[in-house]
C-alpha cells in the first residue's frame, strides 16, 4: 500500500490555488460523459452529489434513509465555523487553520487544514444564497457565537438546527439536480461492497431495503460521504442507523484506513438513564456559552443543586482553564468531566453526571433572552429528564459523538483505491486526533461543495476510465459474495438478537477503548472481540427473509462489520503509545492529568491495509510534516 | 409498567393488515416510545417472530423520520414532541395503547408502520429551492435581511418533514408541510425571483400526488413537532392566487 498524499508544494497560502491550477480539467460538454456513484446525501454527499450534477457530471446518489434530507447531518445544533472575521476580533484564515490544527492536537495534515480554513468563507456564502436562514442582528447582518477551542467569535448558526437548516440547504440544491434529471436518486438503498475492477473502483453492490434485491451499479468514480463509527460504542449521539458497513467494506476492498483509534467523546450530552437505553441524546456546545459547569467539592454532598452555596462548588473548567474556562476544548472538558466523576463527585443516578448550571446567566440575562439562545435544546432537555434547567441545572455526562479517523485520502481526497474518494466525517484528514466544535459541518460542505468537484475532474482528466459494464465478472464475483453473506445470515439460528451483540460490543469498547485506553485494556478488547464476533456467528438469530423488508437483517448486516471493525480500532489504540487530543492512554499523562504526546515517535497518521479476517492488519505510516506551526504542547490554561 | 398494545400489522403494500394485540410487562417511564418498540421487539425475535417494522433514525426530534398515530394521535399526547422523543411516563400501568401508521392516500403503507413518504421529497423537486449553483455566491453580508424576516424564514424552515400534518388532517392535506416550503423562501430576498413560479409548482405537484385541500381544521398544527403555525397556509393561498392571476411568472 503506497501513501502518497499529494501535498502541492509551495508556501502553504498559495498551495491549493496552485493546485487548482495545476490539475487538469474536463471539458464541459465531456463531463456528461462521466459517471459518479456517490454513497450517502449528508452535507458531504449531499453537496457534492448536486455540485458534481450542476457540473454536468452524470451523478447516482444513495442513501438508506426514506429521503436524502434525513441524513445524520441534519442532528448538528451548534453552528459553523468560518474566518470571516465579521466580528472584527482577530479572526482570519491564518488563525482558523491554527486553531485547527491545535485543537486537533497536531495529528492532522497542515495543507488541508490550511484549504478548509480558505473555502470556510465560501460556505457562509454560498449557503446565504441558498437561502438557509442563518441567525442575524437587528440590522441585517449575520450573527455569531463562540465555541471551544477558540477565543474569536466565528460559528455561524441557525436556532438550536444548524446542522438541518444547511443540510436543507444542500438538499434543495440535490432537489433541484433530481427534477432536472442530472441526479438519479436511490433512497433506501444500502452499500454493500465496493467492486475493483483492474484496480479501480467501479460501483457498488447495494440492497433495495424495501424489496431485498441485490443491484448492481457501475460508474467511473465511487464517493464514498457514508459518515463515522461512533455507533461501534452502541450508545452514541449518532443516529441509529449511521454504520461503518460502507468503509469497512471499501476497506477490505484495499482501501487504508487511518487513525480508527480517534475518536471524540462528546462532553455535554444526557447521562445514561437506564439499561433499555438506545441512544444518547447530545446538548449543544454551545451552552457552555452560558453554562457553567461544576460539582460539588465534597463527595456525597446530597443538598438540592442551588442549596450547595457557592464556596461548596467546584467549577472545575473555570479553576483548571482560565483563559478557556468553560469553553475549553472537546477532549479536555470530557476527560476533566470522567475525573470529576471517578473522583466520587459526580451527581445524578449512577454519579455519571455533572452540572451545567445557567442560574447566573438567567441572572443576567433574564429567562427570555435564554429562551431565545437555546429554547429547543431546554425543551428536548426537559422532555428526556424530565427535569426543568430554567430552575434546576442540567445534568450532563460525555458520550461518543464522532470519529476524527476514516478512510485514508490523498489531498485530492482520493483513498489507496484509485477512483474510490472520501469526504466528510467518513475520512480521516482534517481533524487530527480531536475535531473542534462547529467545524464537522464545515470540513462536511468544504469537501462536498469546494473540493471534490475539482479533484474528480482530475482523476477523470488523468485516468480515463475504460467502459465497465455491469456483466464484467468481478461485479458478479462481489455480488455473489454479497449475497452468500446475506444468506449465512438468514439462516443462522441461534437465540440471541444482533442488538444484543451490539450492546455487548459497545459496552467493551466504552470500556476498554473509550475515554481512556490503558495497554491492558487493548489487550483484553483484542482479546474479547473474536470472541464476540464467534459467538455472534454462532448464536444469532435474523427472524425473516432477505427478499423483503428486513430490519433485523439490515441491523445483523450492520453489526457483523462493526465487530470486524472494533478489532482494528483496538489494535490502533494499542499501537498508538502516546496520549493525543480524543485517544487517552492512562500511561501517558502530565502531573496535572494533561494529555501527553510523544512527537518524536508518533508524529504521524496510522494506516491500516486489510490482511484477511483473523490477521492482524498491516501498519502503514504517513509522516506528518508540520512546517508552519509549532509543535507545542497544547495549552487552554 | 405494564401496557397491552394494539399495533397494525400489514407484511406488504397490497396485503390487507389488520391490527394485532401483544401484552408488555417490563416497560420503565424512562424509555422513549421508541425504545418501549424496542424492547417489544426484542421479545417477538427471541420467539422467531417478525419484528414491528418501523422507521426511525436520529432519535433526537430532528431528522423527521419517525412516525406513528399513537390512540389516535400523529406523534401521541405530548404537545411538540416527535414520538422519537415521547417518553412512557406519559402513559400510566395498565394503558392500552393504539399504535397506527400515519395514513394517507399520498404515503402508501410499506410494511406494518412503516411509510412510503417519497411525495414529499417529489413536491420539493418542484421548486422548493432557490436557483443556485455552487460557487460564485456574493459575501453573506452583501444582502441585509432583517432579524425579524429572517426569523420568520426560520419558523418555517423547521419544518422536519416528518408528515404528521398529513396524518392528522380528515383530507390527508399536506398544506402545512407545502406553505412551510414556500414561507421559508417567501420570507427571504433570495428566495423573490422565483417566488411565484415556486408556488404554482409545488402547490401543483402537491395535488397531483393525492394530498386533499385544506378545510382549516387546524389539525396540522395541533401535531406538528416543530409548531408550524398555520399563517403560512395563508401566505401560501395569497401567494399562489397572485401567480396564477400573473399567469405564473
Amino acid at each position: 500500500m503506497e501513501l502518497n498524499s499529494g501535498i502541492p508544494g509551495g508556501p502553504l497560502a498559495d498551495k491549493w490555488d496552485k493546485h487548482r491550477f495545476e490539475m487538469k480539467l474536463v471539458n464541459p460538454a465531456n463531463k456528461r460523459k462521466f459517471s459518479v456513484i456517490m454513497v450517502g446525501s449528508g452535507l458531504a454527499g449531499g453537496s457534492a452529489a448536486a455540485t458534481l450534477a450542476e457540473l454536468g457530471y452524470d451523478v447516482h446518489c444513495f442513501c438508506f434513509q426514506d429521503s436524502p434530507r434525513r441524513a445524520h447531518s441534519i442532528a448538528a445544533q451548534g453552528g459553523i465555523n468560518s474566518a470571516k472575521n465579521y466580528q472584527n476580533d482577530g479572526d482570519s484564515v491564518h488563525r482558523l487553520f491554527y486553531d485547527t490544527v491545535k485543537g486537533g492536537d497536531f495529528r492532522s495534515r497542515e495543507a488541508n487544514v490550511y484549504r478548509l480554513a480558505q473555502v470556510s468563507t465560501n460556505i457562509i456564502d454560498q449557503c446565504a444564497a441558498q437561502g438557509v436562514p442563518f441567525a442575524r442582528e437587528y440590522g441585517g447582518q449575520l450573527a455569531n457565537r463562540s465555541f471551544g477551542g477558540a477565543q474569536v467569535s466565528r460559528t455561524f448558526y441557525a436556532r438550536g438546527q444548524t446542522g438541518q437548516q444547511l443540510l436543507l440547504g444542500c438538499y434543495n440544491a440535490l432537489s433541484r439536480q433530481i427534477g432536472l434529471g442530472n441526479v438519479k436518486m436511490h433512497t433506501r438503498s444500502e452499500m454493500l461492497d465496493v467492486v475493483v475492477v483492474d484496480g479501480k473502483a467501479r460501483g457498488i453492490i447495494t440492497r433495495d431495503l424495501v424489496s431485498g434485491k441485490i443491484e448492481r451499479h457501475v460508474a467511473d468514480a465511487v464517493v464514498l460521504g457514508t459518515g463515522g463509527y461512533s455507533n461501534v460504542f452502541y450508545l452514541s449521539t449518532n443516529a441509529k442507523g449511521c454504520n461503518v458497513t460502507a468503509a469497512w467494506r471499501a476497506h477490505k476492498r484495499g482501501a487504508g484506513f487511518a487513525n480508527p483509534c480517534y475518536t471524540q467523546i462528546h462532553p455535554t450530552c444526557i447521562p445514561v438513564a437506564g439499561d433499555h437505553q438506545s441512544k444518547l441524546t447530545l446538548m449543544s456546545e454551545s451552552l457552555r456559552n452560558d453554562g457553567r459547569v461544576w460539582v460539588p467539592k465534597e463527595s456525597g454532598d446530597k443538598r438540592a443543586p442551588h442549596d450547595i452555596p457557592e464556596s461548596d462548588r467546584d467549577y472545575y473548567l473555570e479553576r483548571k482553564y482560565p483563559s478557556f474556562g468553560n469553553l475549553a476544548p472537546r477532549d479536555i472538558a470530557s476527560r476533566s468531566a470522567k475525573e470529576a466523576c471517578d473522583n466520587g463527585l459526580g451527581v445524578g443516578p449512577g454519579g455519571r453526571g455533572v452540572f451545567l448550571d445557567f442560574r447566573d446567566a438567567i441572572q443576567r440575562v433574564g429567562d427570555e433572552a435564554i429562551s431565545q439562545r437555546y429554547g429547543n435544546l431546554f425543551d428536548m432537555y426537559q422532555r428526556i429528564t424530565d427535569e426543568n434547567p430554567y430552575k434546576v441545572p442540567m445534568r450532563i455526562y460525555p458520550a461518543p459523538h464522532y470519529s476524527m479517523g476514516g478512510l485514508w485520502v490523498d489531498y485530492n481526497l482520493m483513498s489507496t483505491v484509485p477512483g474510490l474518494h472520501v469526504i466528510g466525517e467518513a475520512n480521516f484528514s482534517d481533524h487530527g486526533a480531536n475535531r473542534l466544535g462547529a467545524s464537522a459541518l464545515m470540513q462536511g460542505l468544504a469537501d462536498g461543495y469546494f473540493v471534490l468537484p475539482y479533484t474528480i475532474g482530475h482523476y477523470f482528466a488523468t485516468h480515463k476510465p475504460e467502459p465497465v459494464s455491469t456483466d464484467h465478472p468481478e461485479f458478479k464475483r462481489v455480488e455473489a459474495e454479497v449475497h452468500e453473506r446475506i444468506k449465512r445470515l438468514t439462516s443462522a439460528s441461534g437465540k440471541r438478537t444482533p442488538d444484543s451483540f451490539h450492546r455487548e460490543l459497545g459496552r467493551l469498547m466504552w470500556n476498554n477503548v473509550g475515554m481512556a485506553r490503558t495497554e491492558a485494556s487493548c489487550k483484553e478488547a483484542l482479546e474479547k472481540i473474536p470472541q464476540i464476533r464467534e459467538e455472534f456467528w454462532r448464536d444469532v438469530k435474523v427472524v425473516g427473509g432477505h427478499s423483503e423488508m428486513n430490519m433485523a437483517l439490515e441491523q445483523a448486516g450492520r453489526v457483523a462489520d462493526f465487530l470486524e471493525f472494533a478489532e482494528t480500532m483496538a489494535h490502533d489504540a494499542l499501537t498508538r503509545d502516546e496520549s493525543c487530543g480524543g485517544h487517552f492512554r492512562e500511561e501517558h499523562q502530565s502531573p496535572d492529568g494533561e494529555a501527553k504526546r510523544n512527537d518524536d515517535d508518533f508524529c504521524h497518521a496510522t494506516v491500516w491495509e486489510h490482511r484477511g479476517e483473523g490477521e492482524a492488519p498491516k501498519e502503514h505510516r504517513e509522516q506528518l510534516d508540520f512546517e508552519n506551526v509549532q509543535l507545542a504542547t497544547r495549552s487552554y490554561k | 409498567m405494564k401496557l397491552t398494545l394494539n399495533i397494525w400489522r400489514q407484511k406488504t403494500p397490497s396485503d390487507a393488515g389488520h391490527m394485532e394485540r401483544h401484552e408488555l410487562s417490563d416497560v420503565s417511564p424512562d424509555m422513549s416510545f421508541l425504545e418501549m418498540l424496542d424492547v417489544l421487539n426484542e421479545h417477538l425475535q427471541v420467539e422467531g417472530k417478525d419484528p414491528v417494522a418501523f422507521d426511525h433514525d436520529c432519535r433526537e426530534g430532528i431528522c423527521g423520520m419517525c412516525s406513528l398515530v399513537i390512540n389516535g394521535t400523529a406523534h401521541g399526547p405530548m404537545k411538540a414532541t416527535t414520538t422519537c422523543q415521547l417518553h412512557m411516563r406519559s402513559f400510566k400501568d395498565g394503558d392500552t395503547v393504539d399504535i397506527e401508521p400515519f395514513r394517507a392516500k399520498a404515503f402508501p403503507v410499506v410494511k406494518d408502520l412503516t411509510v412510503d413518504r417519497s411525495s414529499f421529497d417529489r413536491i420539493n423537486e418542484a421548486g422548493g429551492f432557490v436557483s443556485v449553483n455552487t460557487g460564485g455566491a456574493p459575501d453573506a453580508n452583501a444582502l441585509p435581511i432583517g432579524k425579524v424576516e429572517a426569523d420568520k424564514a426560520m419558523d418555517a424552515a423547521a419544518c422536519i418533514g416528518c408528515g404528521a400534518c398529513v396524518a392528522a388532517c380528515p383530507n390527508a392535506s399536506a398544506m402545512l408541510f407545502v406553505s412551510a416550503k414556500i414561507g421559508h423562501l417567501a420570507h427571504l430576498p433570495q428566495g423573490q425571483p422565483e417566488r411565484a413560479r415556486r408556488a404554482l409548482n409545488l402547490v401543483s405537484t402537491m395535488d397531483a400526488e393525492g394530498f386533499g385541500n385544506c378545510r382549516n381544521y387546524y389539525e396540522c398544527e395541533a401535531v406538528c413537532p416543530k409548531e408550524i403555525p398555520i399563517d403560512f397556509i395563508a401566505e401560501m393561498n395569497r401567494d399562489w392566487r397572485s401567480s396564477v392571476l400573473k399567469g405564473g411568472s
